[in-house]
């Protein structure tokens, strides 16, 4: 395998995992908040739209990115509205966010059909990326370093910060964190918008980056995977990272394999790898005993303020 | 909202009134005044390919007719199950002719034809009616584009090597591989077609994907039968050259799109809404080609030499002309023995059923 090739094969992992990485830290810290928010495939493609739509009318990707983020916000937005304070079910209204989702992106991107837009140019001078060892470090799109930098930042916030503890707080009890005092419903709304904003990056990384156009259902069920990524990482932002980029490999490898002309297995097999590979970490994790599924306490449950 | 339910009420009045005198006149073996049709789709009206050219087709056939026909779609119908709930729905919901334009939908298809004989059916790409006289099948001849596209990729290749972004391996798809692959190898003998089977019609970023994963395995003509601008694209992003797939997607990638297999179902679609306003409608089973206008190339871009023009605009002339049938043997499979002896053409029910491949294609 020469260096050219293998270069660019990890350039197509990184590519392929950034957006799941992404969608998934934005999911993982609204989770950790205690709710279940299943609507993160409608809130990417809302995101992918209004990216693609911002960026072609202005010609500038950056204020895409930006309209695609407060416009998954602002659904999720409605999310948080309809589950915290009218307290509907959580797993029917985030499904009925996808729903949701789907339906607006596509009336939304009617007019943005059959054309193309400006994308993010590389970030590093030219000179940085002459050489394949080069090029896989500096020549990726600035969202690549930006998911590695979010990765840090939701990690340090988690772990680290006082807002983070409160947050967690939350979501492990928040009965008590309301006792002692804390604001359950604004600490929930602040990451659901949070969890809105990084899908609808992640969405607009499709339509602005990956491939970029604008066509119905752009994201083909990305959100879904991003979801169970949550639970692969077990709740925590390190694993999410490792989770993503290994979900990308699988992927661009069974592509790789394919094209190689590796025809060993029935390309079913080969499709079927990244299910499989999932399952079968996921039974490792929840077998170890320590690390294991650790999923907050309230996750998906109702709150109500007493007294 | 209120129309149509009025509407309905009034449709529903008369036919009580007519059960109930009794007169159970034969008018529906004669023409219509109107026809209401429906269409079933198996992508987003929105795909820019396959599904979009079906919906093209639609809305010109709305044009051509006028207030004779009203038209009604549903898209993103998963091949399956669900089909058969949503066919069966829309020939409940008093269609007088349903259009299901994908190869999956065919045996959900064949079972509603058996259980609503007065409403009419027509399947595009597949093989059998299951014997239902009510169920036609339509099917262009995209291969004798694929002839075209092959001729082309082979006279620009540098490296010989062409990659094919296939979705799932039916004979409508094998078939194409096969003429693009036989169509290449007559200009050069070692030309190899590299497959990557996506799993799916419509997948953007997975066919983006596979499309790097062939560029990277050093193929440097990405041509695809999948529904999605993505493989050109990303063959735009790496100096590549690729072609649109059932629809003209030069904007998506000036530079890589040389042309297209433009699929024209309008012409099609207008004549059967015609022959049952006529009363004239049957079952039939046709697989039109360049010649009838069904199918046709986008416009080939200013960047291709003269040369390549000339060659591929040939098969265009021969295959309108009926000179040219790319699966003319001798044709060798993929072991190297010769599957058509010289000179003989592969029957066009063999073609529908075709599950080899040619020398040459790697899958």
């Amino acid at each position: 395998m020469s260096l050219d090739l293998l270069v660019a094969i990890l350039m197509t992992v990184a590519g392929a995992a950034t957006p799941l990485l992404i969608a998934g830290l934005g999911e993982l810290v609204v989770e950790k908040s205690g709710v279940l928010n299943l609507g993160v495939e409608g809130m990417m493609l809302i995101g992918a739209v209004t990216g693609f739509a911002v960026a072609t009318t202005t010609g500038l990707p950056v204020l895409g990115a930006l309209g695609a983020m407060a416009a998954a916000a602002l659904a999720s937005a409605i999310f948080a509205f309809l589950v915290l304070t009218l307290m509907a079910n959580q797993v029917a209204t985030g499904l009925a966010l996808t729903i949701f989702g789907t339906g607006v992106s596509a009336l939304i991107g009617a007019p943005f059909v059959g054309i193309t837009t400006p994308t993010f140019g590389p970030i590093f001078p030219e000179a940085l990326t002459s050489s394949p060892l080069l090029r896989l470090v500096f020549g990726h799109s600035p969202v690549v370093y930006l998911g590695l930098i979010l990765t840090l930042a939701v990690s340090w916030f988690l772990a680290r910060s006082r807002a983070g503890l409160i947050l967690r707080a939350v979501g492990e009890s928040d009965t008590a964190a309301h006792a002692i005092g804390y604001p359950v419903l604004k600490v929930r709304y602040c990451a659901i918008l949070f969890g809105g904003a990084m899908a609808g990056l992640a969405g607009s990384y499709y339509s602005l980056v990956l491939t970029p156009m604008w066509a119905e259902r752009l994201t083909a069920g990305r959100g879904w995977i991003a979801i169970a990524l949550v639970v692969f990482a077990s709740w925590k932002p390190g694993r999410m990272l490792a989770g993503a980029y290994l979900f990308g490999l699988v992927i661009t490898m069974e592509l790789q394999a394919k094209a190689a002309g590796f025809n060993m297995f029935a390309p079913e097999v080969l499709a079927a790898l990244p299910y499989v590979a999932t399952i079968a970490v996921l039974a490792i994790i929840s077998a170890a005993k320590r690390g294991g599924a650790n999923a907050p306490a309230c996750l998906g449950k109702s709150f109500r303020a007493t007294a | 909202m209120f129309e149509l339910s009025r509407r309905k009420l009034l449709a529903a009045g008369a036919a009580l009134g007519l059960a109930a005198t009794s007169v159970a006149p034969a008018f529906a073996q004669d023409g219509k005044e109107t026809v209401k049709a429906a269409f079933v789709y198996v992508g987003p009206v929105g795909d820019y390919g396959w599904t979009y050219a079906h919906d093209q087709a639609r809305l010109c056939l709305e044009k051509n007719l006028g207030d004779k026909v009203t038209t009604s779609y549903v898209e993103n119908v998963a091949e399956g199950p669900d089909a058969e709930r949503v066919i069966r729905q829309l020939a409940q919901d008093g269609n007088d002719i349903v259009f299901t334009t994908s190869f999956g939908f065919m045996n959900p298809t064949i079972k509603v034809a058996k259980q609503f004989p007065d409403v009419k059916f027509e399947h595009a790409t597949g093989y059998t009616t299951g014997g239902n006289a009510n169920m036609g099948l339509y099917n262009s001849k995209f291969y004798q584009g694929r002839a075209v596209l092959g001729t082309i990729a082979a006279k620009m290749s540098k490296s010989g090597k062409a990659g094919y972004v296939a979705s799932f391996p039916i004979p409508e798809v094998v078939m194409g591989i096969n003429a693009f692959q036989l169509a290449a190898q007559k200009i050069n003998p070692d030309f190899k077609t590299q497959v990557v089977w996506v799993n799916s019609w419509y997948d953007p970023a997975k066919e983006a994907d596979a499309t790097r994963a062939l560029l990277s395995q050093g193929a440097d003509v990405i041509t695809q039968h999948t529904d999605s601008p993505a493989p050109l694209q990303a063959a735009e992003e790496a100096g590549a050259i690729a072609f649109g797939q059932a629809w003209n997607m030069e904007s998506f990638a000036p530079n890589a799109h040389m042309t297209a297999i433009v699929d024209q179902w309008c012409p099609y679609y207008t004549g059967r809404i015609q022959a049952l306003l006529d009363g004239t409608w049957e079952a039939d089973n046709v697989w039109l080609g360049m010649k009838e206008g069904e199918v046709e190339m986008a416009p080939f871009n200013a960047k291709m030499p003269e040369d390549v023009k000339a060659a591929a605009q040939k098969i265009v002339d021969e295959t309108k002309a009926g000179t040219y049938e790319v699966f003319t043997g001798p044709i060798k499979d993929q072991s190297g023995e010769v599957k058509i002896p010289e000179g003989e053409v592969i029957p066009e029910g063999d073609l529908l059923k075709m599950d080899w491949y040619v020398e040459g294609v790697q899958s």
